[in-house]
C-alpha cells in the first residue's frame, strides 16, 4: 500500500534525491530522510516559523510543503548561508548581537533575514518586524533579533 | 496523517480526467496551508492529494480593462500582491491577501485555496464577494461561472461538485469613482485568525456627495462569509455622512449571526463589526475620490 | 542601557564575548533533542485521554500490535507497583502513565512503539479504550465546592502542617502569619483589597519535547533528551522505574527552552519501557497540541490582597489568600507564590494563607519565577490603587515601604543584601519614566516584583591543557548562555582570557551533582563551582611553579595570567608556558569545585509599561516598556539584558492575549500556536533595560541571579496603565481587546 515516489531536488546548491511517502512533509524529509537536522519542528502548522527555508526564491514553512511537492525545484536550509567554514554575515550579526539564547528558532529566523534582505537591503524597524511575524521566538523578546537584523544590513551594504 | 496518494498533473483535461474518476475521495491541494493541517488532524481523509500547481491555465494572472483581473486557482498570494495592475487597480485585494498568515505561508497559500476551503474567517472572500468577482469552474463535460457571493454554503462548504476544480477567479475591472478596502480585527498584529473582517466597496456619483453604489461583506460573524444586502439597498442614492455611515455599521451588526468561541464572543463580534464597517467604509470613501 | 554600580575593574566580567556554542547554533549543526539519531531507532508515540476526569474501564491494543511495522504497546501495567494510591512516587508514575483514572485532557494512557512516526500514529488510532465519564471540577472555585468530584479518592488534605482526614480537592492549606493583622488594620487610614484572577498559561517554549531511551539487556538505561537538568532527571527516572540511579546515564543535548517546564520528565520513562520490550531504541517527540495539553503550565486561580496604610503611605498591615491550581496531582506553585505576594514591603504585621487545588488540568509545573507573576498581579494592583487613592507617587510609595537588609519576610527569613531600593531609584531615574506620556487613550503603569533565587547543587571539573587552554566541565544545560557565563567567571578566577576556555555540558557520567538550569541558579552556582574549582587549579599551579623553580610555594606570586617569584625577579613565566612544562614536571593538573549554597540573595525587578488603547476595538499597543533589574554583577551584559526582555515579553504575551481557553467539556479549545497568541516581532517595541549591581556577597563575583525576577512586574505594569488609561481596573487576566471593551462600554 505505501508506495514511495522519488524526489529529485537541490539543496544548498547541491543535487539530492530522496524517496519519500507523499504524507511525509519537506520538514520531515529534510531532517529524517536527508540527514539536515538544522531546520526545526516547532509547531508542523505553520505557526512558529522554525522551520522556514526558502523555496524557489521564496520563503515558506517547510512544514506545510510535502517532500514530493519540491521535486525539481531549489531549496535553501541554514546549513547552506555559510560559505564552507565563512559565516555569513547576518550569522556574524546574530552572534554578536547576542540574538540568540536558546538557538531553536535561530535558523528560521536567519533563513528569514536572509530573504529579508535579498528582497529589501534596507528594510525599517516596522518592515523588519512585518516581515519575522511568523518566526516566532520566546527567549528574547525579539529585541537583540531585531538589532542583529539592523546590524547585518549594514554589514552586507559594507560588502561584509 | 493517513496514507494518501499524490498526483500532479501538467494539463486541465489530465485534472479533470481524476476529478471525473475519482473527485469522492481526492483533494485539491495548491498551497497546502489550509489542506495539510486539516489531513493531519484527519479532519479530511482523501485517498489523492491532486496537485494543481503545474496546471497553466491555473497559473495565469492578468489583467486587462474589459475583462479585469483573472487569477488563476494555483497563483500563490506573493505573486498576487507584488503584480503591478492588482497594485493599482484592486488595492482591496493587496489588503486582503498581505495579511493572511505571515510571509512564508503568502509564499504558498493561493486565492483559490482561500475560497474553496471556505472558512467563515476567510480573509479574501469579502473582498471577492463586495468586487462582484466570479469564479470560473470546470468538469471534465462541463463548465460554470458562479458569482462568489453564492460559492460558500457552510463552515467549510462549497457549491463545487466532486469532479470539478475552480480554474481562475475573476474580477470586474473597477469602475469609475470607486474604491474598494479589506479590513480585520486581530488581538495580535499578524498571525491571527479574523476574529472579524470586513470588505467594502464604494461607487461614487460624479459630484462624490453621494453613494451609487455600496457593497459590504463580513467575514467571521456567520457561517458563511455575509453579504449585506441591505446595506447596499440602504446606502444607495444616499449623501455620504457620518449619519449614514452610522447607519451603516448598524445594519451590518444586524445581518450577523455569530458564535461566541475561543476567538471571541457574539456580543464583541457584532460590536466590532459596526466599527469596522464604518472605519473600511470611510477607507473604501477615500480611495474612491482619489481614483 | 547599563547602570554598572560596582567600581572593581574585571578582565573578562562584565564583556560580551560571544558564547562558545554560537557557530554551531547559527549554522544548524547543534544537536537538540529531535535531532539524535542511532542505529536501530524506534518511534515511538503515546495515546492521550479525550476526557478530563474519566474511570478507565479497559484498554485494547490487540489491533495496534497487528500492525505491520508496530512492536511493542506498554501502559501503567509495565510501570513498578505502587504501595499505595498517594504518595509523590504513585503520582510521577500516574501522570506518566495513567493508572485507573485519567485526570486531565492530555493524560498519557499507552505508548507504542513503531518503525516510523506516521506507522505510530496509525496505532495508536487502533488502540481501544473504554472510559465511565466522571464530571471534572476546571477551576480552583469548582474544586473547592462541597458538590465537585473528588479527583483522588484516597488523598487527604493537609493543614497547617499536619494531615487531616478531610478528602476533598484541596492538597494542602497553609499559613504564614507575622505580628497583628487586625490590629495592623485598625490602625491603618486607608484599607483597599481586591481578589485578582489569573488563568492557566504555558511557558511557550518553541522545541517540543524531546527523548530517546535505550534500555540495554544489562539493565543500564541510557536517555538522549532535551532538559533542564540531566541529574534531577535521572533521580526521576530511578523513581518512576525503580531502578536504581547507578544504572541510568542522562545525556543532555541542547534544548531549546525550558522557563521551567522541562524540568519535569515526561515522555522519557514510556520510552524507556518501550525501548525494554523492543531491545532498541525510542525516540518520542511531542506534537505541539501534547506539548500544551500534556506537560506542565503555570496555574490559574486567584490571589485576594488586603493592604491597610496610613495616609502618609506607610503600610500598616497585609494580608493575602492565594488559591492555585496544582493541576491533576499536588504540587502548584502557591507555596512559592505565598512567600514572594508581599516579599518587597516592609510590614510586621502580615498574614497569607494558600491553598494547593487538584482540578481536571494537566499536572502544573514552574514557569520562570513560579507563582510571583500571579501574586504581584494583585498586589502590584492594589498599591497602584492605594497610590492613586493617596496621590502619591507609585514608586514613592514602594520606596517608602521597601524591604531592605534584615527586614523579615512573612515566611520568615530575613533579608540579606538585597537592591529593591536601588532598582526604584533607577525606575525614577530612567529615561521613560522621565519622559512624559501625552495624549488621549493613554496610560503608564509600573511594578516590582521578586524571587528568591535558589542555590542547590553544582560541580564542576577543569583540566589544564598543554597549550594553556582550560577545558571546563560542567553539568549545567545551557538554555540561555550560560556555557559563556560559567567560562568567563573560570577565566577571571585563573587569570587567564575566556578564549582559552572550553566549556562543555556533561552527561551524569562524566562530572559531580548538579542540579537544574532553572530558579535563577546557573550562572550563580554553577559559576560557583568553577570558580573553587578554578581556584584549586590556580593553587597546584603555584605549587607547581615553586617546585620548577625549588622555592617554598609563599614565595610565588600568581597576577594577571603570570607565575614569578617574589624574590628572584628574573623567575617568571605565563600560565601557557607553565601548561607546556607540566607533562615533565609531574604531570597534567585539574581542578574540581563543588558547591551547595545555602546563602543566596534574591533579586527585585521592576517594570514601566505605556500603553496606547483604542477605545472602539480594545485593541493595546505597548508604547514603551522598561525593564529594570539587580543583578548583582552581570557576567555578560548582553545575556543578563536578553533575560530581562524575554522575560518581560513573556511578561507582555500574559497580560494581554495569552490563556488556556477551555469548553464546557474541560477540552482545551486553543493547542495551536495560532490561537495560543504568544507577541510575534510586530507585537513589540524595542525592550530598554537597566542593569542595576547591587553585589551578593555572597558569590565571589556579586553575581546574583537574574532568569526569573522580570518575568513578574510586566502583567501588573501593564494593568496599572490600562487602568491609567481607560479608568477602569481590570481584576482577572488575559485582558484581551474583547475584556476591554466589555468593561469600558467601547466608547
Amino acid at each position: 500500500m505505501s508506495k514511495k515516489t522519488h524526489v529529485q531536488t537541490t539543496i544548498n546548491g547541491e543535487a539530492v534525491e530522496f524517496l519519500c511517502e507523499p504524507r511525509q512533509s519537506l520538514l520531515e524529509c529534510l531532517r529524517d530522510i536527508v540527514g539536515l537536522t538544522g531546520t526545526k519542528e516547532g509547531c508542523n502548522d505553520g505557526n512558529c516559523g522554525a522551520c522556514t527555508v526558502i523555496l524557489d526564491g521564496r520563503t515558506v514553512t517547510s512544514c506545510l510543503v510535502l517532500g514530493v511537492e519540491v521535486d525539481g525545484k531549489e531549496l535553501t536550509t541554514i546549513e547552506g548561508i555559510a560559505d564552507g567554514e565563512k559565516l555569513h554575515p547576518i550569522q556574524d550579526a546574530f552572534l554578536e548581537n547576542a540574538a540568540l539564547q536558546c538557538g531553536i528558532c535561530t535558523p528560521g529566523f536567519i533563513i528569514a533575514t536572509k530573504a529579508l534582505l535579498d528582497h529589501n537591503p534596507d528594510p525599517s524597524e516596522y518592515e523588519i518586524r512585518w516581515w519575522l511575524a511568523n518566526n516566532l521566538c520566546r527567549c528574547t523578546g525579539y529585541d537583540k533579533i531585531v538589532r542583529a537584523v539592523q546590524d547585518s544590513a549594514e554589514r552586507i551594504k559594507a560588502g561584509g | 496523517m493517513k496514507y494518501v496518494d499524490y498526483e500532479r498533473p501538467t494539463n486541465l483535461k489530465a485534472a479533470l480526467e481524476i476529478l471525473q474518476n475519482n473527485g469522492e475521495t481526492t483533494k485539491i491541494l495548491a498551497g497546502g496551508t489550509d489542506i495539510l493541517t486539516k489531513l493531519r488532524i484527519r479532519r479530511e481523509q482523501p485517498d489523492l492529494l491532486l496537485d494543481s500547481k503545474e496546471i497553466p491555465e491555473l497559473n495565469e494572472l492578468s489583467y486587462n480593462p474589459d475583462s479585469g483581473l483573472t487569477v488563476g486557482g494555483a497563483v500563490p498570494f506573493y505573486k498576487l500582491y507584488a503584480h503591478a495592475d492588482v497594485i493599482k487597480y484592486y488595492q482591496s485585494i493587496v489588503d486582503s491577501t498581505k495579511i493572511i498568515g505571515g510571509i512564508p505561508i503568502q509564499g504558498r497559500a493561493t486565492l483559490g485555496g482561500n475560497l474553496c476551503n471556505a472558512a467563515p474567517s476567510a480573509d479574501a472572500i469579502p473582498t471577492l464577494i463586495v468586487l462582484g468577482a466570479t469564479a470560473t469552474i470546470h468538469s471534465l463535460n462541463d463548465s460554470r461561472e458562479v458569482p462568489i457571493s453564492e460559492f460558500c454554503t457552510g463552515p467549510g462548504s462549497t457549491i463545487l461538485n466532486t469532479n470539478e476544480i475552480v480554474v481562475s477567479i475573476n474580477i470586474p475591472s473597477p469602475k469609475q469613482n470607486s474604491g474598494a478596502h479589506y479590513m480585520r480585527f486581530i488581538p495580535r498584529n499578524e498571525m491571527d485568525i479574523a476574529v472579524v473582517g470586513v470588505g467594502t466597496s464604494v461607487e461614487l456619483s460624479d459630484d462624490g456627495s453621494k453613494f451609487k453604489d455600496a457593497q459590504v461583506s463580513l467575514a467571521s460573524v456567520a457561517p458563511t462569509p455575509l453579504h449585506v444586502t441591505s446595506i447596499t439597498d440602504y446606502l444607495s442614492g444616499k449623501e455620504i455622512n457620518d449619519e449614514n455611515i452610522e447607519k451603516a455599521g448598524e445594519l451590518a451588526k444586524d445581518a450577523t449571526k455569530p458564535i461566541s468561541d475561543m476567538r471571541g464572543t457574539a456580543e464583541y463580534r457584532q460590536h466590532l463589526c459596526t466599527v469596522l464597517t464604518k472605519r473600511s467604509l470611510k477607507q473604501s470613501i477615500e480611495r474612491a475620490k482619489e481614483n | 542601557m547599563t547602570s554598572i554600580k560596582d567600581p572593581k575593574k574585571y578582565n573578562v566580567i562584565g564583556t560580551r564575548p560571544v558564547r562558545p556554542d554560537g557557530t554551531d547554533k547559527v549554522t544548524g549543526r547543534a544537536l537538540y533533542g529531535a535531532d539524535f539519531e542511532i542505529t536501530g531507532l524506534l518511534h515511538g508515540k503515546i495515546l492521550r485521554s479525550p476526557h478530563p476526569h474519566a474511570r478507565i474501564k479497559s484498554i485494547n491494543f490487540d489491533e495496534a500490535l497487528k500492525i505491520d511495522g508496530v512492536l511493542a504497546v506498554v501502559t501503567s501495567e509495565d510501570l513498578p507497583d505502587n504501595p499505595d494510591g498517594i504518595s509523590s512516587i504513585a503520582y510521577g508514575r500516574g501522570n506518566i502513565l495513567a493508572k485507573d483514572k485519567v485526570l486531565y485532557v492530555g493524560h498519557a494512557i499507552a505508548g507504542v512503539a513503531a518503525i516510523d512516526p506516521h506507522t505510530a500514529e496509525e496505532a495508536l488510532e487502533a488502540i481501544k479504550v473504554e472510559y465511565e465519564i466522571l464530571s471534572p471540577s476546571l477551576s480552583v472555585e469548582e474544586a473547592m465546592d462541597d458538590s465537585s468530584e473528588i479527583i483522588h479518592e484516597n488523598a487527604f488534605m493537609k493543614e497547617f502542617g499536619e494531615m487531616t482526614t478531610t478528602n476533598n480537592n484541596i492538597d494542602e492549606h497553609f499559613q504564614h502569619k507575622m505580628g497583628n493583622v487586625s490590629k495592623g488594620f485598625e490602625e491603618a487610614d486607608l484599607v483597599v483589597e481586591g481578589k485578582y484572577s489569573t488563568v492557566m498559561v504555558h511557558q511557550g517554549y518553541i522545541e517540543p519535547h524531546a527523548a530517546t531511551a535505550l534500555w540495554k539487556a544489562d539493565g543500564t538505561i541510557t536517555v538522549w533528551n532535551s532538559t533542564q537538568g540531566s541529574f534531577p532527571d535521572r533521580d526521576e527516572m530511578s523513581d518512576i522505574l525503580d531502578v536504581p540511579i547507578s544504572k541510568i546515564k542522562v545525556v543532555p543535548l541542547e534544548i531549546g527552552g525550558g522557563f521551567g517546564g522541562k524540568i519535569p520528565i515526561y515522555q522519557e520513562p514510556v520510552a524507556a519501557l518501550l525501548s525494554k520490550k523492543t531491545g532498541k531504541p525510542v525516540k518520542i517527540l511531542m506534537s505541539r497540541k501534547e506539548v500544551f495539553e500534556s506537560t506542565g503550565p503555570t496555574p490559574g486561580g486567584y490571589t485576594w490582597v488586603k493592604v491597610g496604610v496610613k495616609n502618609n503611605g506607610k503600610i500598616t498591615a497585609m494580608q493575602a489568600e492565594l488559591a492555585f491550581e496544582a493541576g491533576a496531582f499536588p504540587g502548584s506553585p502557591v507555596g512559592m507564590g505565598s512567600q514572594c505576594v508581599f516579599a518587597a514591603y516592609n510590614c510586621d504585621n502580615q498574614l497569607v494563607d494558600g491553598y494547593d487545588v487538584i482540578v481536571n488540568k494537566p499536572k502544573t509545573a514552574a514557569y520562570r519565577a513560579p507563582g510571583s507573576p500571579n501574586a504581584a498581579f494583585a498586589t502590584e494592583q492594589v498599591i497602584d490603587e492605594i497610590s492613586k487613592k493617596l496621590n502619591i507617587d507609585p514608586i514613592e510609595l514602594r520606596l517608602l515601604n521597601a524591604v531592605k537588609e534584615g527586614d523579615r519576610r512573612v515566611d520568615g527569613p530575613k533579608f540579606p543584601v538585597i537592591g529593591l531600593t536601588e532598582v526604584l531609584e533607577a525606575m525614577k531615574n530612567s529615561p521613560q519614566y522621565k519622559k512624559s506620556l501625552d495624549g488621549p487613550n493613554k496610560g503608564r503603569g509600573i511594578a516590582v516584583g521578586y524571587w528568591f533565587n535558589v542555590g542547590l547543587q553544582s560541580s564542576c571539573s577543569i583540566t589544564v591543557n598543554s597549550d594553556g587552554t582550560i577545558s571546563l566541565v560542567e553539568g549545567s544545560t545551557d538554555i540561555g548562555g550560560s556555557r559563556a557565563s560559567i567560562a568567563m567567571q573560570a577565566a577571571e578566577t585563573l587569570g587567564i582570557s575566556y578564549e582559552d576556555v572550553n566549556p562543555t555540558v556533561a552527561d551524569t557520567d562524566l562530572v559531580g551533582y548538579t542540579a537544574v538550569t532553572g530558579g535563577s541558579r546557573t550562572t550563580f552556582a554553577t559559576g560557583y563551582a568553577a570558580h573553587l574549582a578554578a581556584d584549586e587549579v590556580k593553587s597546584k599551579m603555584i605549587k607547581r611553579a615553586a617546585k620548577i623553580w625549588g622555592i617554598s610555594v609563599d614565595s610565588v606570586n600568581y597576577e594577571k595570567g603570570q607565575f614569578s617569584s617574589k624574590s628572584d625577579p628574573m623567575l617568571n613565566m605565563t600560565f601557557k608556558e607553565l601548561a607546556k612544562e607540566l607533562e615533565g614536571s609531574g604531570g597534567s593538573i585539574a581542578g574540581t569545585g563543588s558547591i551547595n549554597p545555602k546563602k543566596v540573595g534574591g533579586s527585585f525587578a521592576g517594570s514601566i509599561a505605556d500603553i496606547e488603547y483604542d477605545p472602539e476595538t480594545g485593541k493595546v499597543e505597548i508604547l514603551d516598556f522598561t525593564s529594570i533589574q539587580d543583578a548583582g554583577k552581570a557576567i555578560h551584559p548582553s545575556y543578563v539584558e536578553g533575560q530581562m526582555q524575554g522575560g518581560s515579553v513573556q511578561g507582555i504575551g500574559w497580560a494581554l492575549n495569552e490563556e488556556y481557553f477551555y469548553d464546557k467539556q474541560g477540552v482545551m479549545n486553543n493547542s495551536t500556536l495560532l490561537d495560543y497568541r504568544m507577541p510575534t516581532s510586530l507585537d513589540l517595541p524595542k525592550i530598554n533595560t537597566i542593569i542595576v549591581e547591587v553585589p551578593d556577597p555572597s558569590h565571589p563575583y556579586g553575581v546574583r541571579g537574574v532568569g526569573e525576577a522580570n518575568i513578574v512586574p510586566p502583567t501588573p505594569a501593564i494593568a496599572n496603565a490600562i487602568r491609567q488609561a481607560t479608568g477602569v481596573r481590570f481584576n482577572f487576566l488575559p485582558i484581551n481587546p474583547a475584556a476591554i471593551v466589555k468593561n469600558t462600554n467601547g466608547k
